[in-house]
């Protein structure tokens, strides 16, 4: 699957190359963070509320530290939480998902009860109380939107492995004696990650947006770290005094990375229902 | 006399790995009542062969040339709406799977009422079909009100012939009718259809990959192989005298019971038909192929009266 | 003569759900069988008649709801996979089609090499070697062509070789083939066919038989049971069962073969309708309703599985005395 020539035609997806771009210009952003930003992120860097200009490219907020710099260091907090939660809630969900469908019987049950009690409560509220909770910090944040996510990836995975269970080359397997665990990993889990590849990204934007309202009630970082969700609630009350700059970068840079894993996300699914055919 | 004619006849698929030569140039002649089996295995091209009766070859399929005559007709000439008149009304078309032939959410009286009303009859006249013919096909006047998960294979397969048959269509092409089912509900479908050849006069183009069924259920028996006839004979005339050595060896693999020997097999394996082999297109599994097999296709030879072979050997 | 697998009396279930009603089906009712070592075990019946979750409850790929399954004088019906798992490579199956058979995203080499690994810790060249060596056999040649492709690089004929090469790599003594040849044309049939054969001579392998083909297992079995809805209705060598069916079922099968019945002298037997619904078999005899023979105790009373004499056994009131 991962030969070149199939490398080419994925790039040749238009959702996904466009979506590759923009994530990868953020995460670009953040690994260069000292490079790239003119001003430290933290101190200030000129007057306050300047309006874009030459020397603030996005403008200064309120205590006059440079939008621009705060975006682009903002975005090292972002990526990393929402790594970190994706990474968490996809290893662990398929992980579960691998076992109670293959395995079926009370644990199945048991898991698939716990899962759909998770999928049934709103996710932005779980998140919320879960965070709070665990008190605000970054890491903690990160597990708050993985709990949420689990039963995604619990059920894609699940309903997945229900069907593949039932192929011939499963009963082949067994029949030769393979050990379960085998089974899983090499006869099952291939096939499992198209579809995973899909709902991994359509997750990450999901988890930017789940980030961003996190921030935004201040529960990840602690001020004066920059963190796009955190300016967007600081800047929200300068934005009836005419001081739009300081919500609108932020809340643009939210919105892009999430277009960006939701057109990688249609890109991979438009691919895999094509190569059904 | 001939109700259905069919003249060098030439279907191909444009797929993206190569363009397929599904059928190259069949010819036949199909006489009112009669029941033609078209015997081949997969790839043989007995498939697009009946769909392109009815001109319904599937996309990137293409019929390059030929004529299909029916009653006078070249069907492949027909305006799309022409075509949609006749499919149905004077030929017909019975699938393998009875299992997705049927429309699963509505009931049989539905599908079937809004076929004929498509075909222009009126709404009483068209209740009044519908149990006739699921009374022709043998099945309980309660089936028009089940749905299709309701009935059984065997009773999904007598509903498809029930709407074939309605409204009296010259010819009825049955794409292995029977494949998906059981042998002794193999059986009783089989003995339905030669009833209704009986009953209605109608002829039949039987498809299957089963030589047995077909010696023992045709008038007459065309052999195909690679999208080429092989052997065009009356059933009996083919029994007693088969010539092909495709034919000979179909025939040889079939299982006669009790004989303690395995029947005979063919060596190799069927055409890859993007890239026919050149000649006669069975020369490489034929274990009587002669040089002027490999390069000059044979043509169709009369043996014997109505007895048609493509074989060097007969030439 | 002594038995390789003896199943005692199986009963299987399985649960299914149609539009949410949750529905018992008894897939295989009462059945025992015995197969003898060397001997090829003919099953034959309709879809729908059992015969090949019996062969899977054969492997214990299935676990019975009742009876007992014993394989070697081992019974086997109640231990974990884990302890059955060794076992397995004595015992294989040879499913129907082959295009399912092999796991699309392996290479016909690595499943091949796969089981081996896995029972004989078999180093990686050693591996390959014998997995070449198996394809060899079964005429796949020269292999190297055919260890990198995939299964769907293959025919129909040659991918149903390759996967008998893997079922037979760990040299199993028992098999069970189930319908391995219905999916191929009629033309190739035979050699696959021939290709069991020449592997259960040269290994001494024990063969159940699954097909709805009667007059091809009359070519090839030494024993012959018939399954209609779940149950064993009739039991006997070839030459007795064909030449002389008892159960109306068997008479039924054996004329509906297109003309191979007039072939052999015997008597006509049609059945009206079609196979039940196992969920909710007839009362009494099972076949009652299609029977044209049918007697007054067979709408009630269910047959016993009589034995009329030289092995052989029928499920029918008309041979009870």
């Amino acid at each position: 699957m991962m030969r070149a020539q199939s490398i080419f035609t994925i790039l040749k997806n238009k959702y996904i190359s466009t979506g590759l771009i923009i994530v990868l210009v953020f995460v670009f952003m953040a690994i260069l963070a000292d490079i790239i930003s003119p001003y430290s992120p933290v101190d200030p860097a000129g007057p306050p509320l300047q309006p874009p200009s030459r020397d603030y490219f996005m403008g200064t907020d309120n205590l006059g530290r440079d939008v621009f710099s705060r975006i682009v260091y903002g975005s090292r907090i972002m990526l990393m939480i929402v790594a970190i939660a994706v990474a968490m809630s996809g290893a662990i969900g398929t992980m579960l998902g691998l076992i109670s469908g293959y395995l079926g019987g009370l644990l199945d049950r048991v898991l698939s009860f716990i899962m759909d009690s998770i999928y049934a409560f709103p996710s932005l509220i779980l998140a919320i109380s879960l965070s709070v909770a665990l008190g605000a910090s970054p890491i903690n944040a990160a597990i708050a939107i993985a709990v949420v996510y689990v039963p995604t990836y619990f059920r894609m995975v699940r309903g997945q492995v229900l069907s593949i269970k039932n192929e011939t080359y499963i009963e082949m397997a067994k029949a030769l004696g393979l050990p379960s665990i085998r089974i899983v990993l090499k006869h099952i889990l291939p096939h499992v990650t198209r579809t995973l590849m899909v709902v991994f990204s359509m997750n990450s934007a999901d988890a930017i947006l789940t980030e961003a309202a996190l921030s935004f009630m201040g529960l990840t970082v602690q001020p004066p770290t920059p963190d796009w969700g955190f300016d967007l609630y600081k800047g929200r009350g300068f934005i009836l005094l005419g001081y739009w700059w300081i919500m609108l970068f932020p809340g643009l840079s939210i919105t892009l990375l999430a277009v960006g894993f939701a057109l990688i996300s249609e890109g991979v699914s438009t691919l895999i229902t094509a190569r059904k055919r | 006399m001939e109700v259905l004619t069919v003249n060098d006849l030439w279907v191909k698929y444009y797929t993206i790995s190569g363009i397929v030569s599904a059928v190259s140039g069949v010819s036949f002649k199909l006489r009112k009542s009669e029941m033609l089996a078209i015997v081949g295995e997969s790839g043989s091209g007995k498939s697009t062969l009946g769909l392109a009766l009815l001109n319904m070859v599937p996309k990137p399929g293409r019929i390059e040339r030929g004529e299909v005559i029916l009653d006078g007709v070249n069907i492949l000439k027909s305006s799309p709406r022409e075509i949609m008149k006749i499919r149905g009304s004077r030929i017909s078309m019975v699938f393998q799977d009875p299992f997705t032939t049927l429309d699963p959410l509505r009931k049989i009286v539905d599908q079937f009422e809004e076929f004929l009303i498509e075909h222009g009859v009126d709404k009483t006249r068209a209740r009044s079909i519908i149990k006739e013919y699921l009374e022709a096909v043998g099945l309980p006047e309660r089936v028009m009100y089940s749905y299709p998960h309701q009935l059984s294979g065997g009773q999904k397969q007598r509903v498809s012939i029930a709407m074939a048959i309605a409204l009296n269509p010259q010819v009825v092409v049955a794409d292995e009718p029977t494949t998906a089912l059981d042998v002794i509900v193999q059986k009783q479908i089989m003995d339905l259809v030669d009833s209704i050849k009986e009953k209605y006069k109608s002829s039949i183009v039987l498809i299957t990959h089963d030589l047995a069924l077909a010696l023992e259920r045709a008038d007459t028996v065309m052999v195909m192989y690679g999208g080429n006839i092989m052997e065009y004979a009356g059933k009996t005339e083919l029994y007693g005298n088969m010539k092909h050595p495709y034919t000979r060896g179909l025939f040889e693999a079939l299982p006669r019971i009790l004989q303690k020997t395995l029947p005979k097999s063919l060596p190799g394996n069927p055409p890859d038909l993007r890239y026919p082999p050149p000649g006669c297109v069975f020369h490489p599994r034929c274990e009587f192929a002669m040089e002027k097999c490999k390069s000059e296709k044979p043509p169709l030879i009369e043996v014997s009266k109505d007895h048609i072979v493509a074989c060097h050997l007969y030439g | 003569m002594s038995t390789i697998v003896e199943l005692l009396d199986v009963v299987m279930d399985f649960e299914t759900s149609s539009l949410g009603r949750k529905q018992k089906v008894r897939a295989v009712d009462r059945v025992s069988l015995r197969i003898n070592k060397g001997e090829i075990y003919g099953l034959v019946g309709e879809s729908g008649s059992g015969k090949s979750t019996l062969g899977r409850v054969s492997l214990r790929l299935y676990k019975p709801v009742k009876g007992k399954v014993i394989f070697e004088n081992k019974d086997i019906t109640y231990l974990p996979e884990r302890v059955i798992r060794p076992l397995r490579r004595e015992m294989q199956l040879i499913p129907q089609d082959p295009y399912g058979a092999i796991n699309p995203a392996q290479t016909i080499g690595e499943a091949l090499i796969e089981p081996l690994q896995v029972h004989f810790n078999t180093s990686k060249e050693e591996a390959f070697n014998r997995a070449c060596r198996a394809l060899e056999e079964v005429g796949l040649i020269p292999p190297e062509d055919f260890m990198d492709r995939r299964p769907m690089e293959l025919s129909g004929g040659q991918l149903q070789r390759a996967v008998i090469a893997r079922a037979m790599i760990l040299r199993p003594k028992y098999i069970v083939a189930d319908e391995p040849t219905s999916n191929l044309d009629a033309s190739i049939r035979t050699s696959v066919i021939k290709l069991l054969l020449d592997f259960r001579e040269k290994y001494d392998q024990s063969i159940l038989f699954i097909t709805h083909d009667i007059a091809l297992l009359s070519l090839i079995a030494n024993r012959i049971g018939v399954m209609y809805l779940a149950q064993l209705v009739e039991e006997g060598s070839v030459e007795q069962v064909i030449k002389e069916p008892l159960h109306p079922y068997t008479k039924a099968l054996l004329s509906a073969i297109p003309l191979i019945s007039s072939q052999i002298g015997l008597e006509k037997v049609y059945l009206k309708g079609e196979i039940g619904d196992p969920a909710n078999p007839p009362r009494g005899c099972r076949l009652h309703p299609r029977c044209p023979l049918v007697l007054e105790e067979c709408k009630s009373r269910e047959p016993p599985l009589i034995e009329v004499g030289n092995g052989r056994s029928v499920k029918c009131w008309l041979y009870y005395k």
